[in-house]
């Protein structure tokens, strides 16, 4: 089946089966490696992505099911050279050991940050925990999305 | 790497042509919304259906309103967007209560309240709170729309009153003064599957409870409820020691079984507990 999803802003047409999920989509047509690949049972959260602006487990998503929508990866992030404020606030912050969970909670944040601009504790912990980090690094992740809040409620003044 | 089996797709762009979609391809085809139960069971292969019709374009089955005396649930309704209506959790808080614990927020983002209904697990949230809130489900097959009373939609595990060749469009809620309403669940550990939930739905009309509802989730009741204990509360005052007796009845006549989750004299257990708790909350809420 031919579909066309725009990714990251940039349309991508390919013939794929129906079968295909969006993460392996993502991956291996498009070649965008920076959406991971966990659990595949929509536990763990790393592969989540935005789907019109909405997180969602690409793993539980067909790729047909994005034709026609816009997709945003981590790769998606950093606008013209320069990163967004949540990946900043992950190297300031020191929010990541190992990495793999990173562009999912990269992405969950973004979208945390566009609907509540100045979250507390309790809402950020509420928007990450359908995701886990292996390195058990929450409170680091924590800090670096509160870090990004502010610095955008910074930028903002 | 889980892969489901081959499929067609084809995507529906109004009810009427999902209804002629299911037609055509038969009893094999499987409606698909959220997709979060049925795509994790075609990945393990405990599902392969021919072909899967896409419902995520029908706007129409998304609304979420007030009309008349109902809450009119659509079946595309996400359960991320049922917890953030207020018009529905401050009429109905059990809402709010059972969508907090139902999975997580970016599953809740994608999966859909008639997906909910539909997959009809016995460990699904939703199918208790509808049950004590006595909804009506709406469906529609090629003949035009029929309605079912939420008790009647679940037959069995996985099964429900929907046709092959029928959709569920939409839940309609009545709405009535004097109502209170709570979920409680007890999880083995955040977003998971209920090891036992209990809904209650009180309305009191001059000091004594007008109506109850009793909604179970994976104790084994019977059309996700406890006819028996809504019988005992109806025409007694709230009191914890009713609640306390309704939570006894309730226990006494689901059928919880031994699995992963726990023993089945504990289930039994919660089911009395919950019940009493959702209760008492419900009657707190009033």
């Amino acid at each position: 089946m031919r579909i066309t999803v725009s990714v990251n802003g940039q349309p991508h047409t390919r013939d794929v089966e129906p079968r295909l999920l969006l993460v392996h989509f993502l991956r291996d047509e498009l070649g965008l490696t920076g959406t991971h690949w966990g659990c595949d049972t929509s536990n763990c959260g790393v592969c989540t992505v935005q789907l019109d602006g909405v997180p969602v487990k690409s793993c539980t998503v067909l790729a047909v099911m994005a034709d026609g929508h816009e997709v945003t990866t981590v790769e998606g992030l950093e606008r013209d050279g320069e990163l967004d404020a949540v990946q900043k606030g992950f190297v300031e912050c020191h929010g990541l050991q190992c990495g793999f969970c990173t562009p999912g909670m990269l992405l969950t944040a973004r979208r945390l940050l566009d609907t509540v601009p100045d979250p507390d504790e309790g809402q950020i912990r509420e928007a990450i925990s359908g995701q886990l980090c292996r390195c058990t690094g929450y409170e680091n992740i924590v800090r670096s999305i509160r870090w990004a809040a502010a610095a955008e409620g910074e930028a903002r003044r | 790497m889980q892969v489901p089996a081959k499929f067609a797709y084809e995507r529906a762009d109004s009810v009427p042509h999902a209804l002629e979609l299911l037609e055509r391809y038969g009893p094999e085809a499987r409606v698909v919304a959220g997709g979060h139960s049925l795509i994790p069971m075609m990945k393990l292969r405990l599902a392969q259906p021919e072909a899967l019709i896409d419902i995520n374009g029908l706007t129409e089955l998304g609304r979420l309103a007030v009309e008349d005396d109902e809450l009119v649930i659509g079946a595309l309704v996400r359960h991320a967007e049922l917890l953030a209506s207020t018009i529905a959790t401050d009429l109905f808080p059990i809402f709010r209560d059972a969508e907090r614990v139902i999975a997580d927020p970016i599953v809740r983002n994608r999966g859909t309240i008639g997906g909910s209904l539909c997959q009809a697990d016995p460990s699904e949230d939703l199918s208790a709170v509808f049950s004590a809130l006595r909804a009506t489900a709406v469906i529609q097959g090629r003949n035009g729309t029929r309605t079912v009373p939420i008790r009647d939609f679940h037959q069995g595990p996985y099964e429900t009153a929907v046709e092959p060749d029928e959709l569920l469009v939409r839940l309609r809620v009545p709405i009535s003064s004097g109502t209170g309403s709570a979920y409680v669940k007890v999880e083995r550990r955040v977003g998971d599957w209920p090891v036992a939930a209990a809904g209650a739905v009180l309305r009191v009309e001059d000091g004594v409870i007008a109506q109850a509802g009793v909604g179970l989730t994976a104790v084994g009741a019977e059309h996700f409820c406890a006819p028996e204990a809504e019988t005992y509360l109806a025409g007694r005052p709230p009191s914890p020691e009713a609640f306390a007796a309704a939570g006894r009845i309730a226990a006494e006549h689901c059928e919880p079984h031994t699995d992963q989750r726990g023993p089945a004299d504990y289930k039994r257990h919660l089911a009395a507990e919950l019940t009493r708790r959702a209760l008492a909350a419900a009657a707190e809420r009033i």
